[in-house]
């Protein structure tokens, strides 16, 4: 027996189809830029060059030489992972893969021309957009990126996650740690408890009597079950959870005197981690596929642009439905995208679109959980089918075999980004 | 790793006998373990380890838990992921040892007759501390190994969709073979990789994730990525 064909010929006529511009005839291959080298654009490079085996122009666009990866920075926080084990080259991405460090500045989606800060001018015949996220102006009042420097987000792995590091290890013995959280939707819904699960387990050891604030707009947050076992269990005492009933969605900032206002009483911190409210990043607005929401919305099937058929949009900037802002996420995108890609400039087979998700957290080291899911597109969105989470109360092995497994995730999907 | 054995795969298909009072013949049972399972495996007073860990006590208890013995690490791995021994946790595993674990070190290609393995558990059974975890009269359901249609088993993978599939899966599991943290998948059987599959889509075997990521999968799209992962270098 052999796959049901008509299936696949059937998605690639609807592609081919709903793209009106064909495939480019005449001397040149068919040009792709990819912008941002992420686990979206990364990825998209890597499988597009691949898997068309010289068929295909693939650029990726990415100013960092180097990527420091925004999963595991969490565990750098807490003393469990190097800073340098965080950090891939592109070097063996592939021969297949222009790189080019350079910042994208402008796109013209009519003449289908990428600009760059250094004056060069790529062309395209599709273009990925995974630039992950930027932040909103203003969302947390007195904070700004200037003031980032005193209070950092943290929230793109690099020199801010160090400075947040430094900042806690120099913390007065008995300091605050504050946190401001940010509202839906965000990049890596775990993220800001684990990171405050990993802040505690460094402070636990070095200045135990310190305390960690969370000013928190959202009524719940992702795995609460799962982090308030955990805290009460490794942490207690430590950590104070304050949501909108108790101020915290009425939060502002003072950076000049290190101060977070509540609901109008300013009170001292230590440290101040400040996570915005977000957005995608800046080239997907200056690319006109941005809506009032500031997120870019893509059709379920293939991640296509809802406002341009030429481009792609990937991972956190993109706004399709149910799958959580992730690198897995953008990971998982990025194979389907750069198949419709493929199926469109060089009639390669077109396969359903399938998606998943997990999200692993460490709580403690060897105290690891999981959240995940899997989708497929619907006429309005990407929708969870199947889903998963770690249960309250596992045993202890099973926490550590968690942990583990999230290890050998990292190693899995950064080989899939980088080769 | 080659663990082939399509007679053992097959055995899977059928489905234990109705038996009467007891699960099976336990006379018989010890007679096939002093046969088939005394060579590695010691059970009764004065049992100990040897090259396969002791046998009391095993019913309801969890996989790779006898202590001082040195398991495999896929044994270990499902063992953390929650599988105990129930009955129908030890026929899935006595019928095709690596349709249920992977690696495991358990050289025996398994016992493709359904009453011959009911015998050998009702003699299991008594060396078990916890015999109320053995069904005493035939259960409606008995959820055993993977239900496996011989066409289900027949149907030829396609690779090039199985590679786009595969995808999916190269996000924690690594093309080139490595295991740590997360099995390798690469260079099975295609046989294996069919049953372990559907073993994960019938929820006999218990890891979250693989449960979620196989639910979804067809028949056609197991054999796919079957036909793929066999021949990834």
């Amino acid at each position: 027996m052999k796959i049901n064909r008509r299936t696949f010929v059937g998605a690639a006529a609807v592609s081919g189809a709903l793209l009106s511009a064909p495939a480019v005839l005449g001397q040149t291959r068919p040009r792709v830029v990819v912008i941002g080298g992420g686990a979206g654009g990364a990825t998209a490079a890597r499988y597009l060059a691949r898997d068309s085996e010289g068929a295909l122009e693939v650029t990726l666009v990415e100013a960092s030489p180097v990527y420091t990866s925004c999963f595991f920075s969490n565990l750098y926080l807490g003393g469990v992972r190097s800073f340098e084990s965080l950090q891939h080259g592109y070097g063996r991405i592939g021969d297949g893969v222009r790189v080019v460090h350079d910042m994208a500045t402008g796109v013209d989606p009519v003449a289908r021309v990428v600009t760059l800060a250094g004056g060069a001018s790529l062309p395209y015949e599709r273009l990925v957009l995974s630039p992950g996220i930027d932040f909103r102006e203003g969302s947390v009042p007195g904070w700004s990126l200037a003031a980032a420097g005193i209070m950092p987000h943290a929230y793109k792995a690099g020199p801010q996650t160090q400075l947040l590091k430094a900042m806690v290890e120099a913390m007065p013995q008995g300091g605050v740690f504050a946190m401001v959280a940010p509202p839906n939707p965000y990049r890596c819904p775990p993220g800001p408890y684990e990171r405050v699960s990993m802040i505690a387990n460094l402070l636990r050891q070095s200045n135990p009597t310190a305390k960690i604030l969370i000013f928190d707009p959202k009524e719940k947050y992702s795995k609460q079950a799962l982090f308030e076992e955990g805290w009460g269990l490794h942490y207690d005492g430590m950590i104070d959870w304050i949501g909108p009933e108790f101020g915290g969605g009425d939060v502002a900032v003072r950076p000049d005197t290190m101060e977070v206002v509540v609901e109008g009483a300013a009170q001292k911190v230590d440290v101040c981690n400040v996570i915005p409210a977000q957005t995608a990043g800046r080239i997907a607005a200056l690319a006109g596929v941005t809506d009032d929401s500031g997120w870019a919305p893509v059709h379920p099937g293939d991640m296509r642009s809802r406002a341009d058929e030429n481009i792609f949009v990937l991972g956190d900037s993109a706004a399709q439905g149910d799958m959580p802002k992730s690198g897995f996420s953008a990971n998982s995108q990025a194979k389907v995208a750069a198949m419709a890609i493929r199926g469109a400039l060089t009639g390669s087979r077109v396969f359903p679109a399938r998606y998943a998700n997990t999200c692993w957290s460490l709580i403690a080291p060897d105290d690891g959980v999981k959240v995940g899911a899997s989708y497929e597109p619907t006429p309005e969105k990407i929708a969870s089918v199947h889903s998963f989470i770690s249960a309250t109360g596992e045993d202890a092995a099973l926490r550590k075999a968690t942990f583990e497994e999230s290890l050998g995730w990292y190693a899995g999907i950064t080989a899939d980004m980088f080769g | 790793m080659r663990w082939g054995a399509v007679a053992g795969v097959l055995a899977l298909f059928s489905v234990a006998p109705a038996t009467a009072e007891q699960i099976g013949d336990a006379a018989r049972g010890a007679r096939l373990f002093g046969l088939q399972c005394a060579p590695c495996h010691s059970v009764g007073p004065g049992a100990a380890n040897r090259t396969g860990p002791v046998l009391n006590g095993l019913f309801g208890r969890r996989a790779a838990s006898v202590g001082d013995y040195d398991y495999s690490k896929s044994m270990r791995r499902m063992g953390a992921d929650g599988l105990t021994w129930t009955y129908e946790t030890l026929d899935a595993y006595i019928a095709n040892p690596k349709a249920l674990v992977s690696g495991t070190r358990m050289s025996y290609r398994g016992m493709a007759e359904p009453t011959a393995r009911a015998a050998l558990l009702a003699y299991l059974r008594d060396w078990s501390d916890r015999p109320r975890d053995i069904p005493e009269a035939e259960p409606t359901a008995r959820a055993t190994a993977p239900h496996l249609p011989p066409d289900v088993l027949a149907i030829e993978g396609d690779r090039e969709f199985g590679a786009y599939l595969a995808a999916e899966c190269a996000t924690c599991h690594q093309r080139d073979g490595s295991d740590q943290g997360v099995p390798s998948i690469t260079q099975w059987a295609p046989s294996d990789f069919v049953a372990a599959m559907h073993a994960y889509k019938q929820k006999l075997r218990p890891h979250p994730v693989m449960q979620m990521m196989a639910a979804r999968l067809s028949s056609e799209e197991i054999a796919a990525l079957a036909a793929y992962f066999a021949t990834v270098r």
